[in-house]
């Protein structure tokens, strides 16, 4: 167990002493956070909503008010009938819309839950959770106040995705951020400091030293998941500080989550490394085999039902669309295992697989 | 299987796809003897070494190295042995103590052990000074000394030197062979691969293999009279013209 105490402190030096790697691994997850952060908030000021509103009454008026002061609406139109909306959805007009039952303050007034319709238009699904979200908050701010005024409002919203009814999860960048932040710790990082220990021959000492080829491996990794699983807890933190980005779920579970995908990424780092004999092609096959994959193929940014079957189909084996569906769950939505086993045994899977088959390339090595 | 001979090679052979590496190569080294081993590139020494070390398993035909089958021992061979590779073995970002510990680690030697043997290492090198420095800044040719050293560390009863002086000035070469003398003297076998044929005239018996098998072996002085040529040199040079 001392060699292999002695490697991981060795592991540690290396990535203590590189310190443009470590500045670019502890700044990089921090400025993607506030990156994409403000990027979503600029959205969020131009989203143009259409009312429906078919018995103007003092009631609808000030909620109408209450949704133009809050920032994220711009009222572009308003009409009496939903005729309005569809041409207006189709071509862009607006990306929302807020539907008033007919008698709306009239029912309210009397006690009786009101209806209130709130579409969005979920191509972008950013701009349809955040129509739903910002709406429903107002309303229930509406309902609070009026409490307080000693009048019971009840109120019941429903919310439609046009265009893309299946799409309902909030779609916020934390998760795709954490999968991305970790690809790169875990798969780049580990291809990276595995194949720079073949250029230098240093891999050789190891190889012909009494050392199993897993203690090699363990020695290699164990830092990096430590970094990996601390970048993950700083993008949380960050995001929850500085965005109000809620962890709704178990963090325990989220964690857990973070390992076994830190697991499944450390895996393809070292499969890239087995097969290459240069730095510089280790990064372009980390880059182009983990890292272009989350970005793109994950759900990150594109949401995954809105691509085209092929593409759809290989989404299936990338291990990012996997943690991010099972993050975005616990983070936003709250969810437990009970939903999630799907998934995490899919991740599971994953890791152990892609763990074997790293060993066996590793070992394969040997066998030149 | 046991045998006095600290390497023995009976017909080793490694074929990758379409060709054959090394060709059923046999040859053994006594203990204590500094065994050179010779060859153009690609001829075949990595492959063969590569085999004796048990990086590589042979496609057929038996080795045993320090007593032990390289095939069915491969545990035991790796602990009886030292490598130092034609490229470098140290890392370079750590310092030189940090190196000598993470091996002596790697070995299992006792905390002790390794405190001992590095001031031991540090003084016999003349590098007390340079203990905590970084690898990458001390000279080339003491990098080599010290990569050695550290090969030596665990007190193997092989030692294997891929090209181990190969960029390093004639001064430093002469010194790093006093080291391989020095170890050779307190028992430890060595095998070494050179390009320099002035190095070869240093070894107590050479080979020098050509398209993978062995086209000549014995002492410099006995292959020299039995080619008839003037040095190794030429030896060399002709049987790599005339090929397998």
């Amino acid at each position: 167990m001392t060699a292999l105490a002695g490697l991981i402190r060795k592991e540690v030096y290396h990535i203590l002493r590189d310190r443009r790697t470590l500045v670019v691994i502890i700044a990089l997850p921090a400025l993607q956070v506030i990156l994409f952060g403000y990027a979503i908030r600029t959205d969020v000021d131009r989203v143009r909503i259409v009312v429906v509103d078919p018995s103007p009454d003092t009631m609808t008026l000030a909620l109408r008010a209450r949704l133009d002061a809050a920032g994220a609406f711009r009222t572009v139109a308003v009409s009496r009938t939903a005729d309005a909306i569809e041409p207006l959805f189709r071509r862009g007009g607006a990306q929302g819309a807020i539907v008033f039952e007919p008698d709306f303050a009239e029912t309210a007034g009397r006690g009786l839950p009101a209806g209130l319709l709130i579409v969005a238009d979920a191509t972008e699904p950013n701009t349809g959770s955040i129509v739903q979200a910002y709406a429903s908050a107002v309303v229930q701010g509406y309902e609070q106040d009026e409490l307080a005024r000693g009048r019971t409002i009840r109120i019941v919203p429903t919310v439609r995705m046009r265009f893309n009814p299946t799409r309902r999860s909030s779609n916020l960048f934390v998760p795709g951020l954490m999968a991305f932040v970790l690809t790169i710790v875990s798969s780049l990082m580990t291809a990276i400091s595995l194949t720079r220990e073949k250029e230098t021959g240093t891999l050789e000492a190891l190889l012909v030293s009494p050392l199993r080829p897993w203690q090699i491996i363990v020695g290699k990794v164990a830092p990096y998941v430590v970094v990996g699983f601390a970048s993950v807890v700083g993008v949380i933190v960050e995001a929850r500080l500085v965005f109000g980005v809620p962890l709704r779920g178990s963090p325990a579970l989220l964690l857990a989550e973070g390992v076994l995908f830190i697991l499944v990424s450390l895996s393809l780092g070292i499969l890239i490394s087995a097969r290459t004999s240069s730095q510089r092609v280790a990064m372009m096959g980390a880059l182009v085999g983990t890292m272009l994959p989350t970005m793109l193929l994950s759900g990150f940014i594109f949401p995954i039902e809105s691509m085209p079957a092929p593409l759809r189909a290989i989404s299936v084996v990338v291990p990012a669309r996997w943690f991010v569906l099972v993050a975005r769950s616990v983070m936003l939505k709250g969810t437990g295992l009970a939903y999630l086993w799907p998934a995490t045994l899919v991740l599971l899977a994953m890791a152990v697989v892609l763990l074997a088959a790293s060993m066996r390339a590793f070992h394969a090595r040997l066998e030149g | 299987m046991t045998t006095a001979a600290a390497i023995d090679a009976r017909d080793l052979t490694r074929r990758f796809a379409g060709f054959t590496a090394v060709d059923r190569v046999t040859f053994d080294v006594k203990n204590g003897e500094v065994f050179g081993f010779l060859g153009a590139n690609g001829a075949g020494k990595t492959t063969a070494i590569r085999m004796l070390t048990g990086l590589l398993s042979p496609s057929s035909g038996t080795a045993t190295v320090a007593g032990h089958d390289v095939l069915r021992e491969a545990e035991q061979v790796k602990r009886d042995i030292g490598y130092m590779s034609q490229r470098f073995s140290l890392y370079e970002d750590l310092t030189v103590r940090e190196n000598i510990r993470l091996y002596g680690g790697i070995y299992d030697l006792a905390d002790r052990d390794i405190r001992d043997r590095t001031a031991r290492m540090l003084a016999r090198l003349g590098l007390e000074h340079a203990a905590d420095s970084y690898v990458r800044a001390i000279p080339l040719g003491w990098r080599q000394k010290l990569a050695f050293s550290v090969a030596l560390l665990h007190q193997p009863r092989v030692v294997f030197l891929d090209e181990p002086t190969s960029g390093v000035d004639p001064i430093t070469r002469r010194q790093f062979w006093e080291l391989i003398y020095e170890a050779a003297a307190s028992g430890t076998t060595v095998l070494v691969t050179t390009h320099y044929m002035d190095e070869a005239e240093y070894c107590d018996r050479i080979s020098i293999m050509v398209g993978g098998r062995i086209a000549a072996l014995g002492a410099p002085a006995e292959l020299k009279r039995e080619f008839q040529t003037a040095s190794i040199d030429d030896l060399f040079v002709r049987l790599a013209r005339k090929g397998p």
